[in-house]
């Protein structure tokens, strides 16, 4: 599918958004899109005849850091019925590192968007699950972003200890005395 | 030992023999985690039969057996389930660490993994390999039956 | 009641933790918890070499060590703009149908002895005992080879490479049939398979699930048919394809594509000639021979270039997937112009499948959970990378 024929598509179903397209070493189509418009431009993606990309079969960033814009979203999309496979880029900020969820339109988003909020901290709006997938649930900080270490000395914790106030902890002691007789 | 020589009877010491039984029938629990896991069911298969080194079956619960074989690498967030493990195994326990990842951090030296299981569970052997051959960790077997049979009982 | 099916269980194929809500012995609810094998493989390929990528990356999808180094050394080669002899492509893809028949069995007697058939297993690894020793004669060593370079193979195949492989296929029908003669009628495994964990079309395309669980439910993706690579149009095969979408029709899937594996090798077989080319001839990427590094001068300094500081890539991003044994796996390379990666994704098929998991096992028995996880054929390395 030619770049030029996809953005012409998308620019008809999501009248205000600047679409570009972009060049790529591997002929891939490649189009970059808007950060405000990616709701839309998934849900047309999806449901045009003409577009069809019913398979989404990847969806990751990149961090430029220290270059701006910080992120880049990358979705790769298949078309099963035109035999077609394209790339949407979205450029973020680092301070502005946020982008509506499409796990509306690809129920598979679920989990790659829960892997990119957990690895790189881009905040999915109105994702219905936000929370950490691949790192422990208490990990502080975004392994796969550029300023964060590759090997951090912390010894590892393999027991959790129990915490309890001095008063649950008298009260556990006289529930054990009274349910034992 | 000695030998009488009318009446049938072996003489030893309880040491002995509870050695031997010791290190006879070691029941590993299936601890496998990655690539050294696949080394770990083909060692069990019938080419590289482990079953004839007393490692007859792999028991899925861990107060059943005696042995650990750590086989893979083991990440921080796998750390606390490890410790359970190995804490609910009943006395006598032995552990082995199989594979590069497991005794050091293998390849891997990054903010996810444990850099050597042994800052978690005491370790007996360690079997290097990435993964190690089958037989290599035959071979580990072998030197920790060697190792039980010079445990002292008391 | 709620249970744990902890991250250690015999029957998870590695460590995967279901929290099942049950009531009886129905399934209600289920909520899989991942990352217990997070290894960062993809922090730690941002500081080794290109050439230094790919012992980690075969680590990622551990079955399938071998398509998996594949997928990433086309992509860098996309990058790079390299033209591969078409020997060493027929090669590599002999070697990728090879290591699809070896993660398959290994599914089989995984699943096999899942379900109750432990005989199947020990089989299994029978047969796949002598693709590793395949293996071991191509580069010394049985899970993780390295084999496949960027630029084309480490080297020239071994004596007695065409012998081994020949008679491995000439074994290898046969003992199919045998196998399947275990399991495809048996009653007691058409009772525990038949339309447990079904899965419709549009759930599995909307669910991104590609590969034999996605072509047991109908639809026909297939990246060797679509997405041709390595001149896969030019051999003749087909792609089996089911309707059911429950366990029994993956396990036919997976034993259909077993055999059409066998045929595409004996096709490749033909192609490639015992000794030739086995890289592109440039210098800056291939090392040359050893009996020259030792004799002149000039080799030397080309292999201390290559092996001290590598070589560069255009900058740049590459996806350029393969179909692997479970599914379409590919990596999003992204270069910036300098010898280390700037970033490698892995396009996990095991992660995608993982997360359909909820949506199988809801509403059946517990006991179809087991059958459920093994036909999806996770590799938790894959998922967690």
């Amino acid at each position: 599918m030619d770049a030029s024929a996809l953005i012409a598509s998308l620019q008809d179903a999501v009248p205000g958004a600047q679409f570009e397209a972009a060049s790529s070493i591997d002929l891939q189509t490649t189009i970059y899109a808007p950060r405000d418009a990616v709701a839309e431009s998934a849900r047309a993606l999806r449901d045009r005849p003409e577009l069809a990309f019913t398979l989404l079969a990847e969806l990751t960033a990149v961090d430029f850091w220290p270059t701006e814009p910080r992120f880049e979203l990358v979705y790769i999309l298949v078309s099963i019925v035109h035999r077609a496979r394209i790339r949407v880029k979205v450029r973020l900020n680092a301070d502005a590192a946020r982008v509506a969820t499409v796990s509306g339109v690809w129920p598979a988003a679920n989990w790659l968007e829960r892997e990119v909020w957990d690895l790189y901290g881009i905040v999915f709006d109105g994702h219905p699950d936000p929370r950490r997938l691949l790192m422990p649930e208490d990990w502080e900080g975004y392994p796969l972003r550029k300023d964060y270490p590759v090997q951090i000395r912390k010894t590892p914790e393999y027991s959790q200890p129990l915490q309890v106030t001095a008063d649950e902890f008298r009260q556990n002691v006289e529930r054990d005395r009274l349910t034992r007789r | 030992m000695g030998l009488e020589a009318e009446i049938p009877v072996l003489t030893t010491t309880v040491e002995k023999m509870v050695q031997w039984a010791r290190r006879s029938s070691i029941w590993p629990v299936t601890f496998g985690l990655a690539c050294c896991a696949i080394e770990m069911m083909a060692m069990s298969c019938s080419r590289y039969d482990v079953a004839r080194f007393g490692a007859e079956v792999f028991r899925g619960s861990p107060r059943q057996s005696d042995l650990m074989i750590v086989a893979g690498r083991l990440s921080r967030k796998m750390a606390p389930a490890l410790r359970r493990i190995y804490d609910q195994m009943p006395e006598p326990k032995w552990v082995i660490s199989m594979g590069a990842c497991a005794s050091i951090g293998g390849v891997f030296d990054n903010y996810a993994l444990v850099q050597g299981v042994d800052q978690i569970v005491p370790v007996d052997v360690y079997v290097p390999g990435c993964p190690p051959r089958p037989e290599s960790l035959i071979y580990g077997i072998v030197q920790l039956q060697r190792k039980i049979d010079q445990q002292k009982l008391a | 009641m709620t249970v744990n099916m902890g991250p250690q269980h015999p029957s998870t194929h590695g460590v995967l933790r279901l929290v099942l809500e049950l009531d009886g012995e129905t399934v209600r609810s289920c909520a899989p918890t991942i990352g217990y094998l997070h290894t960062g493989i993809e922090k730690t390929a941002e500081q080794k070499k290109w050439q230094q990528v790919i012992p980690l990356v075969e680590r990622m999808d551990y079955l399938s060590a071998q398509s998996n180094s594949l997928a990433f050394c086309l992509s860098v080669e996309k990058l790079l703009g390299l033209q591969i002899p078409e020997r060493v492509t027929s090669i590599r893809l002999l070697i990728a149908e090879l290591q699809r028949i070896n993660s398959h069995l290994v599914w089989l007697g995984t699943h096999g002895m899942e379900v109750g058939a432990v005989s199947v297993m020990l089989y299994c690894f029978r047969e796949r005992e002598l693709l590793l020793n395949i293996n071991e004669m191509l580069a010394g060593f049985r899970l993780f080879p390295s084999y496949m370079r960027v630029g084309g193979l480490r080297e020239d195949l071994p004596r007695g490479f065409h012998a081994a492989v020949t008679a491995f296929l000439d074994r290898f029908g046969p003992k199919l049939d045998e196998y399947e003669d275990l399991l495809t009628k048996n009653e007691i495994y058409l009772k525990r398979t038949r339309g447990v964990g079904v899965v419709s079309r549009d759930d599995a395309v909307a669910l991104s699930l590609v590969g034999p669980i996605a072509r047991s439910a109908g639809v026909d993706y297939d990246v060797r048919k679509y997405f041709p690579y390595l001149g896969y149009d030019t051999y003749e095969f087909t792609v089996p394809i089911e309707t059911a979408g429950d366990v029994y029709a993956r396990y036919k899937v997976r034993v259909a594509e077993m055999r059409e594996s066998a045929k595409i090798c004996r096709q490749a077989l033909q192609r490639i000639s015992p000794a030739g080319a086995y890289a592109v001839d440039d210098p800056r990427i291939t090392p040359p021979p050893k009996d020259r590094v030792y004799t002149e001068m000039e080799a030397l300094i080309q292999h201390f270039l290559i092996y001290s500081q590598g070589f560069t890539v255009p900058r740049g991003e590459a996806y350029v997937p393969v179909e692997g044994p479970r599914g379409e796996q590919g990596y999003y390379v992204v270069s910036d112009g300098t010898n280390r990666p700037w970033r490698v994704k892995s396009r996990a098929p095991s992660l995608l499948a993982c997360q359909a998991l909820e949506r199988l096992i809801v509403g059946g028995l517990i006991a179809d959970v087991i059958a459920v996880i093994g036909s999806i054929d996770v590799v938790m390395g894959d998922v967690d990378r």
